[in-house]
């Protein structure tokens, strides 16, 4: 597989980390990942940078992932990039919310590599 | 259509769910077997690690976490694969987290409050010789819980329920 560029956005730096484990171990290696603790952070991150892929927590400072989401499409910034959500926020109503918004994918925290290599993959080879 | 929480109040506070999110969310992030403890709480250690997400919603309260430096660090370490002197940044970040994902898991054990209740954005605190006092709660579920040899407390504190 020819290198992927990543871009995860998510508060939390440990959790970045553990996103970037599980997408090396789901077989995204090599890899370039691109990191934002925020979705304003991540626009700007988009406005320099091509990406294959975008993972991103909602529950964020600032700029929360439904409203990344919401710029992206609006700023018209990654068309056809995959976005899977990665959050704690798990009920039917999020999900749809985020659906909405424009994500294709959606994997709940705690997860493990497994899952997200079976969200995540797909998307990547169908784009 | 007006929802309520208080029907299922039984199941808001059944004990078995805080247990249930905690084992899911360390055997998932941290690959390993947690298990509530009976015994005492943790002996105080000089630096302690507190973590609060509050609810909001249908369920007002908070989700607690609170542990010793040293099972903080090695809850990081566990997290990260990295080794912890202190507790950093790093380690501030991941307790964070972790009582986050508790606090999602254990809302979304109940269907009409994982759709219903909001999460905040975590607070961690660290030092020495603090206390955290909570007054008259409408309920509070308060575990202590153990892997290999570190231990860590998980209060979940309810102030109220529409």
């Amino acid at each position: 597989m020819s290198e992927v560029r990543a871009l995860i956005v998510d508060d939390s730096s440990v959790m970045r980390k553990i996103v970037e484990r599980s997408l090396r171990q789901a077989g995204l290696d090599p890899m370039a990942v691109f990191e934002a603790g925020n979705g304003a952070e991540g626009l700007d991150q988009l406005k320099a940078q091509q990406v294959d892929l975008i993972l991103s927590d909602i529950n964020m400072p600032l700029m929360d992932g439904l409203e990344f989401l919401r710029q992206l499409r609006a700023q018209k910034l990654a068309p056809g990039v995959p976005v899977v959500m990665i959050t704690t926020e798990s009920s039917e109503e999020h999900v749809k919310e985020a659906i909405l918004a424009g994500a294709q994918g959606y994997i709940r925290k705690p997860f493990t590599a497994e899952q997200v290599k079976e969200r995540v993959l797909p998307l990547i080879h169908a784009a | 259509m007006a929802q309520s929480l208080r029907k299922s109040l039984h199941l808001v506070s059944d004990p078995k769910n805080l247990d249930a999110s905690v084992e899911e969310v360390f055997r998932m992030m941290l690959g390993v077997d947690c298990r509530r403890d009976a015994g005492p709480a943790p002996a105080a250690e000089p630096e302690s690690v507190t973590a609060v997400v509050g609810f909001g919603g249908m369920l007002s309260g908070a989700c607690v976490f609170h542990s010793g430096g040293s099972a903080a660090r090695k809850i990081a370490g566990q997290m990260t694969g990295m080794e912890f002197a202190e507790v950093d940044e790093t380690v501030q970040d991941g307790i964070g987290e972790v009582c986050n994902m508790l606090a999602g898991a254990w809302k979304g054990k109940v269907p009409n409050l994982a759709a219903n209740c909001g999460l905040s954005i975590p607070t961690v605190i660290t030092g020495r010789d603090y206390n955290l006092h909570v007054q008259a709660p409408e309920f509070q579920l308060h575990h202590i819980y153990k892997f290999e040899d570190a231990s860590f407390e998980v209060t979940i504190i309810c102030d109220g329920v529409q």
